[in-house]
């Protein structure tokens, strides 16, 4: 027999990522930094999204963006173009970010002097809804040439989510298939608690109703009256 | 790759706890891991050797996997069932109104030290 003794750990792995998740929460709600979790599959239009949002808040919210990626900082860069401040961070090949990756990028950027930063997450409908990041607020962009089945593909991802941008609704003539009805019907199936707002990037059709949004959440959390995310891990 | 992180804080929380009971040498991390976690155990054991490679005190140490079954419980009927075969809907009534009991488990169970 080996000279060995055992120790009880007995502790989720899950559970350190979410005691993170709690700790940067308490941290920026001190600074007064609203963070959102931007999630989307690759190519549904994050950046472009974003760089709309910037000019659309620029005279009144000060707002940085935190790209996430894998490789390459494209995206930071057309972000500092549109006139916000980027940090691009990468994951080293990891499909998501983690509480501690956000709190790091976090840290480096400094948010003192800022009132709203979007965390722009790896492109990904799966892992990046399974880890809280610790943000207030998760936003998730679907566009219109993905197709209306995704709520029914990728449950997790609509379930963590307060707000769902259906994005690229100016080719909806084109997709003819995509049913604006019946997405929201199945988004609500997975959560019925979730706003939907039909947009388009490109033409800035919807833009009002999510610019508004933001306002009111920003508002909400500056003083004191928003209640974080309840985070499902399946 | 979704396996690499969830190992990065495996090996975090196992050198926490070494650190606090003056651990040097690690022979076994013993996860239980439930059917539904979303982490595939094969993938896991491969990142784990890349990982602990990196590491002080976890070069040598073996990972033990043990599975814990998913099981959903019927609202309705108020009978359980096995989560894998069934899904989300209760093969003896029908219903949509269930949920899991248990199979979504990652936990670090044990350390088996020096």
């Amino acid at each position: 027999m080996g000279d060995y003794r055992i120790i009880e750990v007995k502790q989720s792995v899950f559970a350190d990522n979410n005691a993170d998740a709690a700790l940067l929460r308490e941290e920026l709600t001190a600074d007064g930094t609203f963070l959102i979790n931007l999630m989307s599959s690759p190519g549904a239009g994050k950046t472009t999204t974003l760089k709309r949002t910037i000019a659309a808040l620029a005279d009144t919210v000060r707002m940085g963006v935190m790209e996430a990626d894998i490789d390459g900082e494209v995206d930071a860069a057309a972000i500092e173009a549109a006139g916000a401040k980027a940090i691009q961070i990468h994951t080293g090949g990891m499909c998501h970010l983690d509480a501690d990756m956000t709190r790091q990028g976090i840290r480096e950027f400094g948010t003192k002097d800022l009132d709203l930063v979007v965390l722009e997450n790896v492109g990904n409908l799966v892992c990046p809804a399974e880890f809280d990041t610790g943000a207030m607020r998760n936003v998730m962009i679907l566009s219109v040439p993905e197709g209306d089945d995704k709520p029914l593909k990728y449950p997790l991802m609509f379930r963590n989510c307060q707000l769902v941008l259906v994005n690229k609704c100016d080719v909806l003539p084109v997709f003819d298939d995509f049913d604006c009805a019946r997405v929201e019907e199945r988004i609500h199936f997975r959560n019925p608690d979730c706003k939907v707002i039909f947009l388009s990037a490109k033409t800035g059709e919807g833009f009002d109703e999510w610019i508004e949004i933001l306002r009111t959440w920003i508002t909400e959390f500056k003083q004191g009256q928003m209640t974080p995310p309840v985070h499902y891990d399946i | 790759m979704h396996e690499l992180g969830v190992v990065f804080s495996v090996v975090r929380q196992v050198e926490t706890v070494c650190m606090e009971n003056a651990v040097t040498k690690v022979n076994k991390v013993v996860l239980e891991l439930g059917e539904v976690s979303t982490v595939i155990p094969a993938y896991l054991v491969d990142c784990w050797q890349w990982a602990i490679k990196r590491t002080q005190i976890l070069q040598e140490t073996e990972l033990e996997i043990r599975m814990i079954d998913a099981v959903t419980y019927c609202e309705d009927c108020e009978k359980e069932y096995p989560t894998v075969k069934h899904g989300k809907i209760c093969p003896y009534c029908g219903s949509e109104k269930t949920y899991l009991l248990c199979g979504n488990e990652f936990i670090i169970k044990e350390l088996e030290v020096e």
